[in-house]
């Protein structure tokens, strides 16, 4: 056949399905506009291309029906059902000339002059519209016979139709049915199916039954067409003109979507790879030059292949459901092995994701949801004893999130014993009990995720869960996932995937250390940061006890040198005259790894290129820290590093530190724990401060220092910043270079004369005994260590009578008298932080220890301004006590603003929820002030 | 010699003025001195990766492999690209020679004083007229599990 004609027929014949479709739905929603274009422009189409192969009848149907149709669109005519059905009935008619046309190449000789005179008295009004449901079946009686030469051409589908006549009129000889049935699609009986009728009927007709319910409703519809005589036992109420339209939609159907062998597929990918790979290689030639005659043709080559690669990658996407689809067996099969009942649930099996990606979690998934109906659920009368239903639970679920799929495999099983993976983990040697004790039941329960925590067996009668979970594991992390494990034990048990969409095309930044380039997958780097070791720029990199930490905003950032880690040692000298060379500028990628986020240190940045992951070869797969390489655009290798790969060999214990639920529980278990930092200053007992309240650590030249009015000065940063010595024995150094502790507020900055900075440490901070030495809030015990807590607020208003001067930290209407705030807080400690801060600040206030203290100072009738108030009380927390705040009258218009280590979004939520006018971070002195003289402003204006 | 299937061929090879065989059916490519990517943390006996017409070869270094010297600073290596398991690797060596056809049955057994580096990843030795080739093995040389230890 002619290649045109073929194209022609293949995409008429889709046209025209699109068209049947979208004139059903006009019809139901007459008010959509893009519809009417939509069907508009593709019948135009249709009549074009007739026209132009010089087919004149279908030329003249499709004209007729575009009046029609240009009317609607128009809007001089209404859509009616009568409207569409001639409109459908036109059609038809294309789709039969069609048919014969495919068979013969040659239009068939017909009359339409009726068809289009109804047409055009529908489009030019001559009221005969009316009439034209009445006669609708002029041409159906020509449809059987190309059906009929269909038939012919696929001997497959009669046996079908046969088969499916003979199987509704009578269940006689099946066997035979079952057999030819099979061979007509052998491929097309799902396991559901065969499930079905298994589960049905475990008889002789069995296969029949299995084998006539997979195809049933495709081959309905043909079966009515072709074998008129026994296809109204089937479905005796369809008019013959349904089947006649059904058959050959099917064909347009077919002719939407083909079968491509996957192979073909993958060495498209590949070539499409090697063409984004040849692309950025010219582009980057060209970048260096300026305008020539490359760069449009280039430009737009580049344009191409992005779109070519786009619509190769949406060929490759594939429904999540094709790995799920062997699991109603497996867990079926498990069921009955184990003599449990088990349901299992799958929601979403039409998230898409790319193939190779599909293949690689295939078996882990299948590997869990083995693990979850064999460990995880009890047995009937296990769970009948715990309370639960008889039948398990196990819930699958795939949706997409940002460029992720996420997948969560949960069991209402027996869950995780902690108690016996400590155990487990202390006898393998992996950890000691004491690190245990600090860990989350997360982080416990994560250890059946990790390497060589125990064989199957062991693990089985441990926990109860996990043949290789590791391995589980580390095949997700390879392919760039991440996976969470959430346990409680006796409620069951929720793992969460997390894996990138696609795995060939990735965008990556390339950054320079040590003079080798390597590329970081642009989806882990949150953000760049530029810091320098000398303070001469905003962000400066500090050391605790030789590891390294940036103050990124309001938190500390650990950081990790590239060089360190990959041990690259570029001769030490070449090093240090680099750093020398550019004033010892580094650039920090801030990566985020599950919910741990830190900074990877490198030399240089260059831009992000989008690159071809290959896998690297065998011998360095153990190498966790890359994930693969590629070539870059000149030409070069480039390693790919794996953040989660840094991240552990960085030390931190990444697995199972993910999920922000989780980061909220270890903060609360942790919450009364503070980072402190640890000095020596004015004589060798240790002191401590808050670290929250520094707000930089600096060691000046002491010859730097001035001195005026008998105030130790320096000029930092173009200002003069006070310093100040901790008592009267503390001085300062005589030369070299002396540490000082800045504390800054906005526009002022006060510095603090230390001996040594000892160390930064987390520790529950129970100030013990209050001190009446000025200066020291008290004594804490810090690391074993009887410590004096520094109390800043004392310096800040030895330095500056007026520290809270006119900004907006100021409290409200200071000025006026002065605002009262209650502040209610268990601890001590954070009492006698924030209570000199706030009288600083021209506030009068008043504490409480705890809410119920607050509420018997509203029953003697006091009255304040705003409210500060901590969450995590005894007896009675934040929450109940802004309820109970707000529910009496008393003290319901006071804004109330809670004071929390806790600071996720959900506990934010929860406080907004409860009334709480504001959320802010316990440690957050600059939010608190700002906050209260905002909150205050607020309920003024309101008064 | 009349007897074609009791000859096998053999790309000759130069390192650290050892001849070496490496049978010629093995050897895919035969590069000059290229540009190689570092790879941090890798096995010592990986030099690195380089790109060959779009594939990314791994790069071993054989004289780390067999405990032999390293060359000086300016030393420009060749490489032989060899294939194992589906994966390209390259060998670093001096320079290659001529293709040697050889009776497969003249192949003599490794001496027993030979460094059990490389009797482990030789196959045997040929007596040429004026040399010794040892004859490398590809699949051996190139898994060293134990490897580490080696260039130790």
């Amino acid at each position: 056949m002619d290649d045109l004609l073929s194209e022609f027929l293949t995409e008429t014949n889709e046209n025209i399905g699109i068209v049947d479709a979208a004139l059903v739905e006009l019809e139901q929603n007459p008010d959509e506009g893009s519809q009417i274009d939509n069907i508009f422009r593709l019948v135009h189409t249709i009549k074009g291309t007739c026209g132009f192969l010089g087919l004149p009848r279908l030329e003249a149907v499709a004209h007729a029906g575009e009046n029609v149709l240009g009317k609607i669109r128009d809007k001089e005519l209404t859509v009616t059902a009568d409207v569409v059905t001639i409109i459908l009935e036109a059609m038809d008619v294309i789709k039969e000339v069609l048919e014969v046309l495919e068979q013969t190449e040659e239009e068939p000789e017909g009359d339409d002059s009726d068809l289009i005179a109804r047409l055009n008295d529908v489009a030019y009004g001559s009221g005969a519209a009316a009439s034209a449901p009445a006669e609708p079946e002029p041409e159906p009686a020509a449809e059987p016979e190309p059906v009929a030469e269909e038939r012919e051409l696929k001997p497959g589908e009669v046996s079908e139709a046969d088969l499916e006549a003979a199987f509704n009129a009578a269940p006689g000889p099946e066997d035979e049915a079952a057999e030819a049935e099979s061979e007509v699609r052998p491929g097309e009986v799902s396991e559901e199916d065969l499930q079905a009728a298994f589960d049905a009927a475990p008889g002789p007709e069995e296969p029949a039954q299995e084998a006539a319910a997979a195809p049933a409703e495709e081959a309905a519809p043909v079966a009515e067409a072709e074998k008129p005589a026994p296809a109204p036992k089937v479905i005796p109420k369809k008019e013959p003109k349904a089947a006649a339209e059904a058959a050959p939609k099917e064909t347009s159907l077919a002719n939407q979507s083909i079968r491509v062998n996957v192979e073909l597929l993958e060495n498209l990918m590949t070539m499409v790879s090697e063409l984004v790979l040849t692309r950025n290689q010219l582009l980057q030639m060209v970048r260096g030059m300026d305008d020539n005659e490359f760069t449009v043709p280039l430009q737009r080559l580049s344009h191409v292949t992005t779109e070519l690669q786009e619509g190769l990658m949406k060929t490759r996407m594939q429904p999540i459901g094709n790995a799920w689809s062997k699991l109603p067996r497996i867990v079926r099969d498990l069921s009955h092995d184990l003599d449990k009942k088990i349901d299992l649930i799958m929601h979403g099996a039409e998230t898409e994701l790319d193939r190779q990606v599909l293949e690689l979690i295939k078996d882990p998934l299948t590997h869990m949801v083995r693990n979850s109906a064999d460990h995880g659920l009890e047995g009937p009368a296990d769970r009948l004893a715990a309370g639960k239903k008889e039948t398990g639970k196990i819930v699958l679920d795939a949706y997409h999130e940002g460029g992720h799929i996420i997948i969560t495999i949960t069991d209402d099983g027996r869950g995780l014993n902690s108690e016996k993976i400590k155990a487990k983990a202390i006898e393998n040697g992996m950890a000691t009990e004491t690190e245990l004790e600090g860990m989350s039941t997360q982080q416990i329960q994560s250890y059946i995720m990790k390497a060589g925590f125990s064989t199957a067996e062991k693990v089985t009668n441990v926990s109860g869960r996990g043949v290789g979970m590791d391995v589980v594991r580390s095949n997700i992390e390879k392919i760039g996932g991440t996976i969470e494990l959430k346990s409680e034990e006796g409620l069951g048990s929720t793992f969460t995937i997390k894996i990138p969409l696609t795995l060939a095309i990735v965008s990556a930044l390339i950054v320079e250390c040590c003079k080798e380039r390597f590329a970081i997958p642009q989806i882990s780097v949150v953000e760049l940061v530029r810091a320098s070791t000398d303070g001469r720029s905003d962000n400066t990199i500090e050391m605790i006890n030789d590891s390294p930490v940036l103050r990124l905003r309001d938190r500390l950032l650990p950081l990790v040198h590239l060089n360190d880690i990959l041990r690259l040692e570029t001769a030490a000298d070449e090093v240090a005259e680099q750093s020398e060379a550019k004033g010892s500028e580094e650039f920090i990628i801030v990566s985020q790894v599950g919910a741990y986020t830190f900074g990877i240190v490198v030399d240089r940045v260059f831009d992000t290129e989008e690159i071809v992951v290959k896998p690297v070869a065998p011998i360095l797969r153990d190498l966790s820290i890359f994930s693969g390489n590629t070539i870059l655009g000149d030409g070069s290798v480039i390693m790919i590093l794996d953040p989660n790969g840094i991240a552990s060999k960085s030390g931190e214990n990444v697995v199972g530190d993910h999920s922000v639920e989780e980061e909220a529980h270890r903060v609360s278990s942790e919450s009364d724990k503070v980072a402190m930092l640890v000095c020596r200053a004015g004589g060798e007992e240790p002191k401590a401060v808050p670290l929250s309240l520094v707000a930089r650590l600096e060691e000046i030249d002491v010859e730097t220092i001035e001195n005026t009015n008998g105030q130790l000065v320096v000029q930092y940063r173009g200002k003069i910043m006070p310093l100040v010595t901790v008592n009267e024995e503390a001085t300062v150094v005589k030369e070299g270079r002396q540490p000082i502790l800045v504390f800054s507020d906005n526009e002022r900055t006060m510095g603090l004369v230390v001996d040594e900075i000892v160390d930064i440490v987390d520790d529950h901070l129970n100030v013990e005994m209050a001190s009446n030495v000025e200066g020291m809030i008290g004594s804490a015990v810090i690391r074993g260590k009887a410590t004096d807590v520094i109390d800043v607020g004392y310096y800040l208003q030895k330095c500056f009578g007026d520290w809270f001067g006119s900004t907006e930290t100021a409290a409200y209407g200071s000025g006026q008298s002065a605002q009262r705030i209650l502040l209610v807080d268990d601890s001590p400690f954070f009492r006698n932080m924030l209570v000199p801060l706030l009288s600083v600040a021209g506030y009068e206030v008043s504490t409480a220890e705890n809410p119920v203290e607050a509420l018997t100072m509203r029953d003697q009738g006091k009255n304040f301004d705003v409210i500060v108030s901590d969450i995590e009380m005894p007896e009675m927390d934040g929450f109940q006590f802004a309820e109970e705040v707000l529910g009496d009258d008393r003290w319901a218009d006071t804004p109330i603003v809670a004071l929390s280590s806790h600071t996720t979004p959900q506990d934010f939520d929860r406080g907004r929820k409860v009334g709480f006018s504001d959320y802010v971070a316990k440690f957050d002195r600059d939010a608190l002030m700002n906050t209260l003289s905002q909150t205050l402003r607020a309920a003024g204006g309101a008064k | 010699m009349s007897n074609t299937e009791e000859m096998q061929e053999f790309v000759t090879v130069t390192i650290a003025d050892q001849m070496f065989g490496i049978p010629v059916l093995q050897v895919h490519d035969v590069l000059g001195s290229v540009k190689l990517t570092n790879i941090p943390l890798a096995p010592p006996e990986v030099a690195g990766a380089l790109n060959l017409r779009g594939r990314i070869v791994t790069c071993i270094d054989i004289r780390k492999r067999l405990g032999l010297p390293q060359a000086e600073n300016d030393h420009k290596p060749m490489s032989v690209v060899v294939e194992h398991h589906g994966e390209p690797y390259s060998l670093l060596i001096d320079s290659v020679g001529e293709v040697l056809s050889l009776r497969t049955d003249k192949l003599e057994m490794n001496p027993g004083t030979m460094d059990s580096r490389w009797r482990e990843v030789s196959s045997g030795i040929y007596r040429t007229e004026d040399n010794l080739l040892v004859i490398l093995q590809i699949d051996r040389l190139l898994d060293f599990a134990g490897g580490a230890n080696v260039a130790a």
